[in-house]
């Protein structure tokens, strides 16, 4: 392994106790991946700061109480607890104690008290190029696609360490030979009006996710421009059904100006055409819902943008929701401030919906047992609800979630999809 | 058949195979044990105590750490076994040996190897990667 002076005097415990140990999972991890070489990040983003139980708590307190602090700029992304709203969910007393416990440790530590999954929507973005250190899937498919910055799929737990650090394994993504394309998927008699509309692209997302599984995916024969939200939810839903941790938007996304640029010049292992048929079924697979039956209608993952709320506030106007079924958006506390100053909680609020911010349903334990069917526009939310939290999710465009909490039922327009 | 020790250590049990990748998050409770992604095959099945073998771990970033705390809750796997090396099932047990000092043995096979794996299969794993099966 090739290890500067200052690596190794982290190791041998010259920057303290807590840096010894993040630089020996930095050089171990290396190690078992085989490579002999590090890397210098500029900035990271931890998602360690997720409480899983008392071993992520063990963790970050034995880092900060041993004096660890981050040498890169990092921010934070959701926690296991809204530290103010907690107590009007059925979150236990115990867990936001912990989890909070835990988020002090990482802001001791020097990270930026963010907490969102979608750091890109308020603090400084990466540049192009730029080599970072980004856990959370959906930050990292969107920091590499769209925003053109470098890194791997740092999984909760390195994040921190390369923080600390400063230093990765230089491997993956990384390194510019690796981002080229390796499974093609080919839009095939997609109308256009599917293809504007914001519903498509979690369904893409999904559909490209099962099939490229962690391979770099480039999605050829996009006839608009897809917003910054809509390239946000395609990466959420490829980060969630695959591992994608990079995609290439032909036409649209930094390092796919054409598709040969998007290939590097090499042939892809595979060419996938995706038809309005294929789509359906992914569509249809995102729920488990069966019948009409609504509880709640949750928005926000990845963490909802100012735009989202511009573009729901007019839908939710002089409507109020059903008495039976709950309206939530999960969102970040400075999307939040903003989205207030702008006037936009204001629909929100009269409608009838509730706001979380710091976290969001599948990360900490707020949602009550009454809750059994949620709906949602996310194609995170629609992937992971049933396995982590036990419920019923229904999967539908922004639109067919305000009509289903309004009509008190699962309620979808199908014209869009119609072949 | 002879793995790669990405982790060393030994252990023995049951083999919980599937050809599927898992995420840990949203698929493994670390308070039981037990496989819960909906769309796995292995769902439902406890894998707390029996050797896991699947190719590799998928989707989000956080199934390190659902890993480690099943390892500190004692609800892990015995042993995992990937193909090739996957980074995520490697850095938790990495950090469960430098948290706990209880590292949890990790195996690499390669892929025709992987396939020779038979459901309920018993296994012995060897510090050295050696991995002896009964069926």
């Amino acid at each position: 392994m090739q290890l500067t002076d200052r690596d190794r005097h982290l190791l041998d415990g010259g920057g303290g106790p807590a840096a010894r140990m993040a630089m020996s999972i930095v050089v171990r991890m290396a190690a078992v991946q085989g490579i002999d070489r590090l890397l210098d990040i500029t900035a990271a983003h931890v998602d360690s700061s997720l409480y899983m139980g008392d071993a992520t708590l063990d963790y970050a307190l034995r880092l900060a109480g041993h004096g660890a602090r981050v040498v890169v700029p990092t921010t934070l992304n959701v926690s296991g607890v809204d530290p103010h709203g907690w107590r009007e969910w059925a979150v236990p007393p115990e867990w936001a104690d912990k989890a909070y416990r835990q988020m002090q440790a990482y802001k001791q530590m020097g990270c930026k008290a963010t907490w969102t999954c979608a750091p890109y929507q308020e603090s400084e973005r990466p540049r192009f190029g730029q080599q970072i250190a980004w856990g959370e899937s959906s930050a990292i498919v969107f920091a590499n696609s769209v925003l053109g910055a470098r890194t791997e799929r740092y999984p909760d737990l390195l994040d921190i360490c390369a923080a600390i650090t400063g230093r990765v394994p230089a491997a993956g993504l990384h390194l510019d030979e690796n981002r080229a394309g390796e499974c093609v998927f080919r839009l095939h008699g997609i109308p256009g009006a599917l293809q504007a509309d914001d519903a498509f692209y979690p369904v893409l997302g999904h559909l490209v996710g099962q099939v490229a599984r962690d391979r770099v995916a480039v999605i050829a024969g996009l006839e608009v421009s897809p917003s910054e939200d809509q390239l946000k939810a395609l990466g959420a839903a490829m980060a969630s059904s695959g591992a994608v941790a990079l995609f290439h938007l032909v036409g649209v996304t930094p390092e796919a100006p054409t598709e040969a640029a998007a290939l590097r010049g090499r042939m892809p292992d595979e060419d996938h055409r995706v038809t309005v048929e294929r789509l359906r079924a992914a569509r249809d697979g995102l729920s488990t819902a069966a019948g009409d039956r609504l509880d709640m209608v949750v928005l926000g993952s990845p963490h909802f943008s100012l735009d989202e709320f511009r573009r729901l506030a007019p839908l939710l106007e002089r409507r109020t929701r059903h008495d039976r079924v709950r309206l939530l958006i999960t969102c970040s506390r400075a999307v939040k401030l903003i989205a207030e100053r702008a006037g936009l909680l204001k629909p929100v609020i009269e409608f009838g919906g509730e706001l979380t911010v710091d976290t969001c349903i599948l990360t900490s334990p707020m949602l009550p047992p009454d809750v059994g069917t949620l709906m949602t526009n996310s194609a995170k939310y629609a992937y992971y609800g049933p396995g982590l939290l036990g419920k019923q999710l229904a999967f539908g465009s922004l639109e067919d979630c305000v009509r289903s909490a309004v009509d008190g039922r699962i309620v979808r327009d199908e014209s869009l999809w119609a072949a | 058949m002879r793995g790669r020790a990405v982790m060393p250590g030994q252990a023995q049990g049951r083999l919980l195979v599937s050809s599927e990748p898992l995420s840990f998050w949203g698929g493994y409770d670390p308070a039981t044990g037990e496989i819960i992604d909906r769309r796995h095959p292995l769902s439902g099945r406890t894998a707390a105590g029996r050797v896991l073998a699947v190719p590799s771990t998928r989707g989000s970033s956080t199934s390190t750490a659902v890993l480690l705390e099943a390892i500190r809750r004692g609800t892990a796997p015995a042993a995992i076994i990937t193909v090739g090396v996957d980074s995520f099932v490697a850095l938790a047990s990495i950090v469960a040996d430098e948290l706990y000092g209880r590292p949890l043995p990790v195996i690499a096979l390669e892929r025709a190897d992987f396939a020779e794996l038979t459901p309920d299969m018993s296994l012995t794993i060897g510090a050295d990667g050696v991995i002896e099966t009964r069926t």
